[in-house]
């Protein structure tokens, strides 16, 4: 924990500008977060950031609780709490509002045009994402060959997830990663 | 009525059996703990097959609206339900079943790291882990990737990877690349839909 004055500010105003910006979902959000956390405010390491990831996929729950867990780090329980709050808090007002008017505009051009339109930004947005933890994450083959492993497991089985951590961290307890 | 995936055949109203305020937060909160890397799937089969709070066209709207808005999807859904059963009331006791559990669990955990981190064997775990998890977003994106990329003659692909390389190889910021691609993406889409 490296608690810096307005530090709580800072992530109460990134985080609720990101929650409006998040098109995909929470995993669509990862580059800038990275961006934000290690880059622009020095906060965590690329290391750092890629361990709060991996902490974060061990955790049962929504993907957004990547984002308690950068709070955490910058400002104890107290960052968790803000940095959740406000990466929920405006986009839950506005989905409340959206919600009460969606079912009428059903068939309008204009609605069915921006859904369709977003599809594909938060397509790259997520693979952008995929990258910058990839990058974050494997620095030497053997990170790699577990990285491409998990996405053939993943993609071709319904295996639960916890099993390929528990066999990644197994290859990394060995000192293998 | 086409296929609903319930195994009633008939249930074409609004909402089949709603819930009341505690077994909405209790609800949430069991699908969050669910799942890990994301609980979408848990929350369909809690309100479609399980409960039978939502036919699977409800859940279905519901959850395209939560994934083209922004924010995380699941708390977007909550909110979408929750406000459908109680108002702002329903809203916030979803959310907070959805959120309040993994928020305690994760700052447990964190705990553990800020004392522990330094621990080769730690250390060494969860850079496996990390790599795992790098593999598993890979796998999302491919999924979600592919039925956009046969599409035959649509602009959603270039869209995509102007993106994926203005945010993931250029690094530039999200709200800058929002402003421009996202308004082209639409214009694209709503020009397709008039030819």
């Amino acid at each position: 924990m490296n608690e810096q004055p307005g530090a709580l500010t800072i992530l109460a105003v990134q985080f609720a500008l990101m929650s409006l910006l998040a098109i995909g979902g929470a995993n669509a959000a990862i580059p800038e977060m990275h961006r934000l956390a290690v880059d622009v405010q020095g906060w965590m390491t690329n290391k750092q950031f890629a361990d709060t990831f991996a902490l974060a996929q061990l955790t049962p729950g929504p993907n957004v609780i990547v984002v308690t867990l950068i709070g955490y780090h910058v400002a104890g329980i107290a960052g968790a709490l803000v940095a959740t709050a406000a990466m929920c808090g405006p986009t839950c007002v506005m989905t409340y509002f959206v919600g009460q008017v969606w079912e009428k505009f059903k068939e309008a051009r204009w609605r069915i045009a921006i859904q369709a339109g977003l599809v594909p930004v938060s397509i790259g947005l997520v693979a952008a994402s995929a990258w910058v933890i990839a990058l974050a994450a494997d620095h030497n083959a053997v990170a790699w060959a577990i990285t491409a492993a998990a996405v053939i497991v993943s993609y071709f089985t319904r295996i639960n997830p916890l099993w390929v951590f528990a066999v990644a961290a197994a290859i990394g307890v060995m000192g293998y990663v | 009525m086409t296929e609903t995936g319930t195994s009633a055949p008939h249930s074409p109203a609004p909402s089949i059996n709603p819930p009341d305020l505690s077994q909405l937060f209790l609800a949430f909160a069991k699908i969050s703990l669910s799942g890990f890397g994301g609980v979408l799937p848990w929350a369909r089969r809690m309100m479609v097959e399980e409960r039978r709070w939502m036919t699977a066209e409800e859940f279905n709207e519901a959850f395209s609206l939560s994934q083209f808005l922004p924010g995380p999807n699941i708390v977007n859904f909550s909110v979408v339900f929750g406000s459908r059963i109680a108002g702002p009331l329903g809203a916030a006791l979803a959310l907070l079943g959805l959120l309040g559990p993994p928020t305690v669990i994760v700052i447990v955990l964190a705990a553990i790291y800020a004392r522990y981190g330094d621990l080769t064997l730690l250390q060494n775990a969860l850079a496996g882990v990390a790599a795992a998890a790098a593999g598993l977003v890979i796998a999302v994106v491919a999924k979600m990737a592919a039925p956009v990329f046969r599409t035959p003659r649509s602009p959603a692909p270039f869209v995509a990877i102007a993106a994926f390389v203005a945010i993931g190889l250029l690094r530039w910021p999200l709200l800058y690349v929002l402003a421009v691609l996202a308004p082209v993406s639409v214009a694209l889409a709503f020009w397709r839909l008039r030819a």
